[in-house]
């Protein structure tokens, strides 16, 4: 039975003493959920909802982009299909699933028995909810969704209409869900581990997500600032940003990448955690260099805040300016590049086998690294004067953000889903899941890189007809793309959670280790309510 | 280095035969558009200027260096991931770390980078040097069209917007454009310099954010509404050149193109000649006292220059976007509303504010729209009363 869509109280066998609790079933189980599975169980379902409707929004985008002319949307809408998928991805797909793998695996990973704050917990899933109808019910006020990109740029977002303030709203309290997300990790990683569990013991999924939350901590109230002062420009007379009365359009962009070059690795550190738990399990050997993958986190982390102009090279900064976030932007190469060789280390001379998740994370590592390698390209000022706002770059961040953070998720999916359901997954399917995504993604945003060399920029409703047979590939990628994962929930995802399937093994992986492994399959409602008694290594229990 | 380049330009040649070959072939019939893009081009635009030229050269020899990096790096992992498999009876060691193997994975990419930044820091620093112009020229990004103002050296005082062919907004728009090598980038007066003269563009914006690319000559530079930002570039071939807006300025945004024509010096001398005498022809008697057909003939142009894109031809405008058949604005006795929602903008300047226009346009679009359509005022706006609503 599945310990996902079941009613509570079939965890009965595993004398952890559930009865002994009166927890709420049928619809008051979510709406009143505390338990840190079922919220992890309702962040991963929304996430993947948002995924859905942004991943419509973009074969909208792509089926316009199909041949030169419009055909199916005019531009106004246009610009509304390409700002509402980029935030609707962000801040809705991505950051909600990591939440949610955060809320299933950092309580088992650690030893504790629930997030720290359990009903702030609830609240924090909760808010997403109108955040998100908010945020898509744009589309139907008048004049239509926000349409000025999801960065948002000052003054065009003056002129949008009404929609801009109920997305400026969603985005505050998207923010505000994650600052309390952020909080509850902070808070039980660093006071909830089971005895013996060092902060260096700890697996990798709880220190890259313990960073990504200080992160999160730390650039949420930036962003909230900037779309604040956009608001009171909008509608009190100030003038931060527009120009008509002083303020400075490139001050925002400032603020905003203050904000959002930290978030980029927000959305990427919890793959990296992943990758880092599902490489030493297939591979039958432990991670190589854990040390250097906690400080390469970290340097990443930090060098994140000191970046941000890279996205501004055109606006036309100074040449120290330009300089100095060049340097910095380059030097993120250098960790990246330790946790990039580290992984590789842990695969030599291994034992391994290619089960789904490791192939998610091979896939992983070898297009996040492509995407990687283009980062670096774009951080070389005077070769990003040429590609900036062109599709080299948004082939470049669908590279780390499509194959680094969705494919770290389809990783972690793949390989905790059996502790989550207490089923195993289609192997079969899972493949060819894995390969027609792996295919069509490339298919859909490698020519990207061609168009954007070329010179056709980003954000366009119709282009040139020498870009034609670049675009139409690239479509004809996206909705095999988008298919693939629509053949994923159907045929995969839910024969899971409906519990369809071969029955889990305790720890389904011959070579996996740490406390998730250590109850049963599925994982029992309540889990760790005693703090379990650990092995020198804090990755088993003893007695 | 020209080994490293000419190296370059082989993989891409054969890339170029793959490329072509998996790519169906949707625009039959177009060519390469020379000074814009080619069909299915897959580096760089060849450059014009040395900067370009050098961005190029960077490209090159960060590709290279990612190249080796990428072989060395994948080769271990592919070499390890058919090697190393349980199913070949592979067992598994027992290291975990080693100080002086991470270490050298730290060091070594520093190092690497630190030869990625050098080359960089040299064009960094020529790119931003716009000092010593020979001429000086007013870039103003305006929603949706380019404005230029000739400030300094041969060609002074000249002026003019530069829009995209109308008939290739209406193609788009069809849904079924018509194969066309200059689709999209046709505009009706292009930027006109001389060849290897240091031209420096000032830019700035009227009401959001533009940039201004041109990818031969190797600028982009963003517009900013209420300051002012600089770029420059010295074309070594006279020709056309063409780039586009790279900053989402609103719903036209694919629809302002930029086309720079280089001409020799000899004809640029005559194309500043022409411009001006042409100017002096044409500039308009702001005291002039008009017909009503005549100025609604003169509007009716520039309605379908500046205001067709929003309002439509229909004057009906679209979604948000207001009619102007019977708008109350338009039929009001009271001219100065309309003259004052010209000159400022509107709706948070959603619509903008056309101050750019000569008095005579203002004067001639207004009387035209007060007189088009369903809307018969009999109004008629003289360019004196602009004037003084100027004031």
């Amino acid at each position: 039975m599945s310990a996902v869509l079941d009613p509570h109280g079939h965890g009965h066998d595993h004398g952890h003493g559930d009865h002994a609790h009166h927890a709420p079933s049928g619809w008051r189980r979510w709406v009143y959920a505390t338990n840190h599975k079922d919220i992890g169980t309702m962040y991963l379902l929304f996430a993947f909802t948002m995924l859905m409707v942004g991943g419509v929004l973009a074969l909208g985008i792509r089926a316009e982009l199909f041949q030169p002319g419009l055909q199916f949307v005019n531009p106004e809408l246009f610009n509304q299909f390409t700002t509402m998928h980029g935030l609707i991805m962000v801040f809705g797909a991505i950051m909600p699933a990591f939440v949610g793998f955060a809320n299933w695996m950092v309580p088992l990973q650690i030893g504790a028995p629930d997030m720290a704050f359990a009903r702030m917990n609830n609240l924090s899933f909760w808010l997403l909810i109108p955040a998100a109808l908010m945020l898509v019910g744009s589309f139907f006020m008048p004049g239509g969704a926000p349409a000025a990109g999801w960065t948002l740029y000052a003054p065009l977002t003056l002129q949008m209409g009404p929609s801009m303030d109920a997305g400026i709203f969603a985005m505050h309290i998207l923010g505000a869900s994650s600052i309390m997300g952020s909080i509850n990790i902070v808070v039980t990683i660093l006071n909830m581990r089971a005895p013996g569990m060092t902060l260096m013991k700890m697996p990798l999924f709880a220190w890259t997500w313990l960073i990504t939350a200080y992160l999160l901590i730390a650039v949420m109230p930036v962003l909230a600032g900037a779309i604040t002062m956009t608001l009171t420009d909008r509608h009190f007379g100030t003038a931060f940003f527009n120009p008509a009365g002083g303020g400075d359009p490139v001050m925002y962009q400032h603020i905003f990448w203050f904000f959002g070059h930290p978030e980029v690795y927000i959305m990427i550190l919890p793959a990296f955690g992943i990758v880092s738990a599902v490489v030493p399990a297939f591979a039958r050997k432990r991670l190589f260099g854990y040390t250097s993958m906690v400080y390469a986190t970290a340097s990443i982390a930090i060098l994140s805040f000191i970046v941000w102009a890279h996205h501004m090279f055109t606006t036309g900064m100074p040449v120290t300016g330009q300089l100095f976030f060049m340097y910095a932007t380059m030097l993120i190469a250098v960790p990246t590049g330790v946790k990039v060789f580290n992984w590789i280390a842990t695969m030599w001379r291994g034992s391994m086998t290619f089960e789904t998740p490791m192939l998610w994370a091979v896939g992983f590592i070898f297009v996040f690294t492509m995407g990687g390698f283009t980062g670096l390209i774009l951080a070389m000022a005077p070769i990003d004067i040429q590609l900036q706002d062109t599709y080299y770059v948004v082939a470049h961040f669908h590279y780390v953000l499509v194959a680094g953070s969705l494919f770290g998720m389809f990783a972690g999916f793949y390989f905790w889903s059996p502790k989550w359901c207490g089923v195993m997954y289609n192997e079969t399917r899972g493949k060819i899941h894995f390969w027609s995504s792996l295919v069509f993604f490339n298919i859909t945003f490698f020519p990207m890189h061609f168009l954007g060399l070329a010179g056709m920029p980003r954000r366009y409703a119709d282009y040139p007809m020498q870009f034609a047979d670049f675009n139409m590939l690239a479509s004809v990628g996206a909705f095999g793309f988008g298919l693939s994962q629509v053949y994923f929930f159907v045929l995969v995802a839910l024969p899971v959670m409906r519990g369809q399937g071969e029955k889990a093994a305790q720890k389904p992986w011959e070579g996996a280790e740490g406390l998730e492994w250590e109850i049963p399959s599925p994982a029992p409602f309540h889990t760790f309510e005693t703090p379990p008694k650990l092995d020198a290594s804090a990755t088993r229990i003893v007695g | 280095m020209p080994h490293l380049s000419s190296l370059c330009r082989h993989v891409a040649q054969a890339s170029l035969l793959l490329g072509a070959g998996l790519a169906t072939s949707a625009a039959v019939a177009v060519n390469n558009l020379p000074g814009g893009p080619a069909v299915n081009q897959l580096d760089l635009h060849p450059p014009v200027t040395k900067i370009a030229a050098e961005q190029q050269w960077l490209h090159y020899y960060i590709m290279a260096l990612c190249v080796v990096i990428f072989v060395a790096v994948f080769g271990v992992m592919f070499y390890s991931i058919f090697k190393h498999r349980k199913s070949k009876g592979a067992k598994s060691a027992n290291f975990h770390e080693s100080v002086a193997v991470e270490i050298a994975w730290t060091v070594v990419p520093f190092v690497i980078v630190i030869a990625m930044a050098l080359p960089a820091t040299k064009v960094v620093v020529a790119m931003k040097d716009t000092t010593n112009a020979d001429l000086t020229i007013k870039a103003t990004g305006y929603q949706w069209k380019w404005g230029y103002d000739y400030m300094k050296g041969e060609g002074e005082g000249i002026g003019f917007l530069s829009t995209l062919d109308v008939t290739h907004r209406e193609m788009s728009d069809s849904g079924k454009p018509a194969a066309t090598d200059d689709y999209l980038l046709k505009v009706d007066n292009p930027l006109v310099v001389p060849v290897d003269k240091k031209i420096r563009i000032v830019l700035t914006a009227n009401d959001v954010i533009h940039a201004f690319m041109v990818p031969a000559f190797g600028i982009k530079q963003d517009a900013m509404p209420g300051f002012v930002r600089d770029t420059w570039f010295r074309a070594e071939k006279t020709g056309d050149f063409y780039g586009q807006c790279a900053e989402l300025c609103g719903k036209e945004h694919a629809y302002m193109p930029i086309h720079v024509k280089v001409l020799s010096a000899p004809d640029y001398a005559k194309w500043v000649d022409g411009q001006k005498k042409a100017m002096a022809a044409s500039a308009d008697d702001p005291a002039k006292q008009w017909q009503l057909d005549e100025l609604v003939a003169r509007g009716e142009k520039v309605y379908a220059d500046n205001c067709a894109a929003c309002h439509q031809a229909s004057g009906m405008g679209a979604g948000p976007i207001k009619a102007l058949v019977a708008s109350p604005v338009v039929l009001d006795a009271d001219k100065t509303k309309q003259i004052a929602t010209l000159l400022n903008g509107a709706a948070n300047g959603a619509m903008p504010a056309w101050k750019q226009l000569s008095d005579t346009e203002l004067a001639a679009v207004i009387t035209y729209t007060k007189n088009s359509w369903t809307n018969k005022t009999g109004q008629l706006v003289q360019p004196a009363e602009v004037v003084a609503a100027r004031k």
